[in-house]
């Protein structure tokens, strides 16, 4: 553990990247404490500019709402769906990949299909159809997102359980009569951990992103004040308010920037062999 | 290679003929029966119409019928009829592809080109501030989102500095003709363009550079340089091609994705495309025209692999005798 600490933090940028993060999540977790009112509610004359209020050093949107405390709730949705996302694909990903893997054959070729259809068609079409159809929620975002999302983890998982099936100690599992359950979940899958985690870093980004552009469309959750939103609402009025869209998708790019660069980090410190090449 | 081409062929029509279950099924999964939901675009909801719509569309009979009949329908490239715009689906589609494909095209080439460049810029300048820059840059673009990229580029060149249209696809009431008509469009492509390439930008940057560097390491850039051949030469003749191979592939793999991302350009600039078209559809929830365009895409993506595995098999000998 303190071998990894001292790899990840030799790399600058995945310091950064989660600094930025311990900020955004504490104010996500803060947010009810710092804005008790509804982000929903009227607080000011609309398209009140930022600095003009010490209360709203944000200013205001085209109903008169607090943007810094949209924002902050907005962290909420993102991290809340970036994280719940990514477990989801994950749950669907590490199966069919390790199965498709440790079993090969007639299973390997129906499961890698069925993986190959969902990475060609259009992730993010796909994604607009699905919570379309069956409506914008908490749950249809996520569901959506997880399916597009799946594919990579398959993938990988893939791979790696097709290479450890056929090292010693597999085989010695096998010869000792061990259920296949058993091997797949005790010794095959502990070993296929640091690439899955360093994927699924890089996933909650793009499930942020993929969130925020669905929201941005109107096809986030009505219920919920999210980064998306913000901006596809202040999307018509950005000739007369740029603050509108502006702080929300810097709040994004520096989310998402901040997970890639741990995603990084992370890359180096659990795969020190495969660290990147120029370094 | 005609085998080849032909398999290929059988694998991509297997994908569209799956792609078009799954959009019969999700017609069924939408809210409300078929009908009535096509009724209440038309605007009449009443035990006539309703009846007359089933037998029309077949919605009386069983299940796997119906995916017969819309299999054979979209065969004959009919995807339906969208009630709220009183046209085939097909046809609105087809009005607006023209537009997406140019921008798609504009995105594409845009993205591909500047960002080989710069990731050839930075291999060749590894550890130096400009190489520091490139890879910095190219990190902000992978993490930006698109649509706020485009609003930022319209609040900066066409509010503040006034240089470059931020609205539509050609001057409105302009009646521009011949070149100077394409003049006037060009203006109009450069900024959903380059928003629309941002994020494939990056990835092209990141993978050149990588690709660059890793190549340069393998023995015949060794020999080459032993031979005492001119770094320029080695960088362009040796090292560029073989680094291309990578680039090649993936860029065959997104080129299609960019449709979805046309879907976000096309709404901030008002682009006339099928982008614009499903976000009107989104509105109005016009399920049909939403699925319309999610095929399309779909088919276009198809088509790009296709292209670029023939294109790699041409490019790559190694492939082609294997």
């Amino acid at each position: 553990m303190r071998d990894f600490w001292s790899r990840f933090k030799r790399n600058r940028g995945a310091v950064a990247g989660l600094a930025i993060l311990v900020i955004v999540v504490a104010v996500a977790a803060l947010a009810p404490v710092l804005f008790p009112q509804s982000p929903w509610k009227m607080v000011q004359r609309p398209f009140l500019p930022p600095l003009t209020m010490d209360a709203l050093p944000l200013g205001t949107d085209a109903l008169g709402r607090n943007v810094l405390s949209g924002l902050a709730y907005g962290a909420q949705v993102s991290l809340l769906i970036g994280l719940v996302s990514t477990v989801v694909s994950l749950l669907i990903g590490i199966p069919i990949g390790a199965l498709a893997g440790y079993f090969g054959g007639w299973v390997d070729d129906g499961l890698m299909r069925f993986t190959e259809f969902f990475q060609t068609v259009p992730n993010f079409a796909l994604a607009i159809v699905l919570v379309a159809i069956f409506e914008p929620s908490v749950q249809s975002i996520i569901g959506a997102i997880a399916i597009v999302s799946w594919p990579p983890v398959a993938r990988l998982v893939r791979g790696e359980v097709l290479s450890l099936r056929s090292r010693e100690y597999v085989e010695a599992a096998i010869l000792s009569g061990q259920k296949n359950s058993t091997i797949i979940l005790r010794q095959i899958l502990p070993n296929t951990l640091s690439p899955i985690i360093v994927l699924a870093s890089l996933m909650v980004a793009t499930a942020i992103l993929l969130e925020s552009s669905l929201s941005f469309l109107g096809l986030g959750d009505p219920n919920l004040m999210s980064w998306g939103y913000m901006i596809g609402a202040a999307r018509t009025v950005i000739r007369q308010a740029w603050w509108l869209s502006f702080f929300p998708g810097f709040a994004i790019l520096m989310t998402v920037l901040a997970l890639n660069l741990i995603g990084e980090g992370l890359n180096d410190a659990l795969n020190p062999r495969l660290s990147r090449k120029g370094k | 290679m005609l085998r080849f081409i032909a398999l290929r062929l059988v694998k991509a029509a297997v994908i569209l003929i799956a792609i078009v279950t799954l959009n019969f099924f999700l017609i069924h999964a939408a809210p409300g029966d078929p009908a009535a939901v096509m009724a209440g675009e038309a605007g009449a909801a009443d035990e006539i119409f309703l009846q007359q719509l089933k037998e029309q569309f077949g919605l009386d009979k069983p299940l796997l019928t119906q995916l017969g009949i819309y299999l054979a329908g979209v065969v004959q490239l009919d995807l339906g009829f969208s009630y709220r715009q009183q046209m085939p689906v097909a046809e609105l589609i087809w009005d607006r592809l023209p537009a997406t494909l140019l921008l798609t095209t504009a995105a594409f080439v845009i993205s591909l080109v500047l960002g080989t460049l710069a990731g050839v810029l930075a291999s060749a300048r590894v550890g130096k501030w400009s190489d520091t820059l490139i890879s910095t840059v190219a990190l902000l673009f992978y993490a930006t989102p698109l649509y706020w990229a485009a609003l930022m580029a319209v609040l900066l060149f066409s509010v503040q500095l006034n240089w470059l249209p931020g609205f539509g696809y050609e001057t409105v009431g302009g009646n521009y003709t011949g070149f100077a008509r394409v003049l006037d469009i060009a203006q109009h492509l450069i900024l959903p363009a380059s928003t629309l390439g941002l994020f494939f930008m990056a990835v092209y940057m990141r993978m050149t550079r990588a690709s660059m560097l890793e190549v340069s390491t393998l023995d015949f850039v060794k020999t080459a340089r032993a031979k005492g051949l001119k770094p320029g030469l080695i960088q362009r003749r040796h090292i560029f091609r073989n680094a291309m191979l990578p680039v090649v592939t993936l860029a065959g793999l997104q080129a299609g994705q960019l449709v979805g991302g046309a879907v976000l350009t096309e709404t901030v600039f008002a682009w006339p495309g099928i982008g614009r078209l499903m976000f009107d559809a989104l509105a109005q929830r016009d399920y049909n025209v939403l699925l319309g365009v999610f095929f399309v895409s779909a088919a276009m993506v198809l088509l790009f692999n296709l292209v670029t595995d023939i294109l790699y098999r041409v490019v790559d000998p190694r492939i082609r005798a294997s």
